[in-house]
């Protein structure tokens, strides 16, 4: 309420917008309780994943999934990274989370250099055809996975790499090229055309035009795309079950067979853990990058 | 852009004449550079999808390698009671999660775009599930709805004896359970969608509305959701197609069950070529997921690229 209504000093001024009107109207009191039980509903179960997490198991088959642990420890969190099983050995997560940052980092990396050339190929260097390959590109972004799985199956064991990251990468890499590839048309159409006008005039080609005068003027879409990528690189499941081969299973399939095909008594102090383990990076991505990630969010969805 | 007679030609931005020219025939670099989306078009969105296609009418079995039978895949396909449990499941799911996402989304839009304070502490809380996975999304409830010591048992323990909350468990409800799991994670980013589409909404309609004495619903309804339009659109393409893949979710959820009663065509394809050892069939559920998406995105195709002068 700070500074949107100039009209209180004095009432010198005319009344514009809303009314000023006292905190507690009745209106205001529906919007929040409203607005808090969502809060509550989308609050909830990140509550209860950390707080089960710190706590022990006879304290859980206590049965009270809203009481604060009594004496929180982090043992969980250890045996979640060092020593759970999923599926056939019990390392824990850990080999899962760098198996995760070794696909995240190249196929983040390769897909959006990709991604940026395309875009400004696309835009200042328009060649017939080029947008009929984009339109299809688009277009192919909206069809299920599932169709092309089997395919890829088959081209990444052609190319000897079924099982291994590499064939992680490169799937990362050719999924994540529409979206990308538009987030960077779109922002490249918004500079101004003098520029590599100019650049042109001065004799400058193809590529010193991209790395001298386009590339540092695009640092905030890079950082669009880059949470982008991360975020949804590091949340694949489908691919890394796929494609990486059981010895480089990324953090999300690990996680899932942690939980989902334990033997004996499940504990759910270490499957709580192992979540939010899970659950960190992109969420420390997330918080750390605030607006920068609503933008990416909204340019990625509202033009896609 | 604006100060040239020149005839725009193949779409090229318009410049002196010898620009344009050498726009148009000396761009080697840019083809080369444009390759990986090239051969990504040609290989895999059109050959894959190609592939997919053909081998769906063969016998494939281990390989695809299988001879040619016609629509018979698609014959047994609908004769299994699983794949059409699992489409009755995805439309079920799909009617209500998009309704709920839209009519959800739409109403925190409008909720927090009333100037209240805090605005950016809710929109945090509510967008912060679209960044966690899916896998992460259906563990968490899954925990929650454990029948023992989730939410029912909790309830159960504190004098409550006859709460139930046994959606997991319960082939009847489990797609609720799912739907309770789904929106948790796709209402804020629906939620941002719309938020921008209302603030896309020029003040002096919101100023003309209120003169006119028109109510503040009526405006929403009669006035911001027409002009709305293309953000509603473009929302219901994507969360239609993210319905439609719908895969890791029930993986981690409930992975298909109790029984085969929360069964996706997305996990269908998955079994039968990888572990079914039948890929004829899964390329078969594959197809028909295509199909669906087809669907949903012509009549958007058309109405988007259609009505105004196409180029070619």
């Amino acid at each position: 309420m700070t500074g949107a209504m100039p009209a209180t000093v004095d009432g010198a001024v005319e009344p514009r917008g809303p009314r000023p009107k006292p905190f507690f109207t009745p209106r205001k009191i529906i919007i929040y309780s409203i607005l808090v039980m969502f809060s509550l509903y989308y609050l909830f179960p990140l509550y209860v994943m950390f707080t089960t997490s710190l706590k022990s198991m006879p304290e859980i088959r206590f049965g009270n999934i809203f009481s604060l642990p009594t004496a929180p420890n982090f043992d969980a969190w250890v045996k979640a990274w060092t020593s759970a099983c999923t599926g056939l050995t019990c390392e824990g997560l850990a080999p899962g989370f760098w198996n995760s940052v070794k696909i995240t980092i190249p196929s983040t990396i390769i897909s959006i250099f990709i991604a940026a050339v395309n875009g400004y190929a696309l835009i200042n260097w328009r060649f017939k055809g080029s947008e009929i390959f984009f339109a299809i590109l688009i277009f192919g972004s909206f069809i299920p996975y599932q169709v092309f799985l089997y395919p890829m199956v088959m081209i990444t064991r052609e190319l000897g790499i079924f099982g291994t990251l590499q064939a992680v990468i490169i799937v990362h890499t050719v999924f994540g090229m529409p979206i990308l590839t538009l987030l960077f048309r779109n922002y490249f159409a918004s500079l101004p055309q003098e520029l590599f006008k100019a650049a042109r005039v001065d004799g400058a080609g193809f590529w010193r035009i991209f790395f001298e005068i386009m590339l540092p003027m695009s640092l905030p879409i890079f950082v669009v795309a880059l949470i982008l990528q991360i975020t949804g690189i590091w949340n694949d499941f489908l691919f890394g079950v796929v494609f990486a081969g059981t010895q480089n299973y990324p953090m999300t399939v690990q996680l899932n067979n942690i939980v989902n095909s334990a033997q004996g008594t499940p504990e759910y102090n270490v499957n709580m853990a192992a979540t939010v383990l899970t659950g960190l990076v992109p969420l420390a991505v997330y918080f750390v990058s605030g607006k920068w990630f609503v933008r990416g969010v909204a340019a990625g969805a509202v033009k896609g | 852009m604006a100060d040239s007679a020149l005839p725009l030609e193949a779409g090229a931005t318009v410049n002196r004449p010898s620009l344009l020219k050498r726009i148009l025939f000396h761009n080697l670099p840019a083809k080369i550079a444009a390759l990986p989306m090239m051969v990504t078009v040609l290989v895999v969105f059109v050959g894959c999808t190609i592939w997919t296609i053909y081998y769906s009418f063969t016998n494939s079995k281990l390989l695809p390698t299988g001879k040619f039978v016609g629509v018979e895949q698609y014959e047994r396909l609908f004769s299994t009671s699983r794949w059409n449990v699992s489409i009755t499941n995805l439309v079920a799911y799909g009617v209500m999660s998009l309704v709920f996402t839209l009519v959800v989304g739409f109403i925190l839009a409008v909720l927090i775009d009333q100037k209240i304070r805090f605005e950016s502490a809710f929109r945090t809380i509510m967008l912060y599930p679209f960044a966690l996975s899916f896998i992460v999304t259906g563990l968490v409830w899954q925990w929650i709805m454990n029948p023992t010591l989730g939410l029912q048992g909790t309830m159960r323990n504190l004098g409550w004896t006859d709460f139930t909350f046994d959606w997991i468990a319960n082939p009847r409800m489990v797609l609720f359970a799912l739907l309770i799991a789904g929106l948790w994670h796709g209402t804020g980013f629906c939620m941002v969608l719309m938020l921008a589409g209302l603030r896309g909404v020029d003040e002096e309609i919101w100023k003309a509305a209120r003169i006119d004495g028109i109510p503040t619903w009526r405006t929403y309804v009669s006035i911001v959701i027409p002009m709305m339009r293309g953000v509603l659109v473009t929302a219901v393409v994507i969360i239609g197609s993210g319905i439609v893949r719908l895969y890791d979710l029930v993986v981690a959820l409930t992975n298909g069950g109790p029984g085969i009663s929360s069964e996706v065509p997305a996990k269908y394809v998955y079994n039968y070529m990888f572990s079914g050892g039948n890929i004829g069939q899964g390329l078969a559920a594959a197809t028909m997921m295509l199909l669906s998406v087809l669907i949903i995105m012509i009549p958007w195709a058309y109405l988007e690229f259609g009505g105004k002068g196409r180029r070619t």
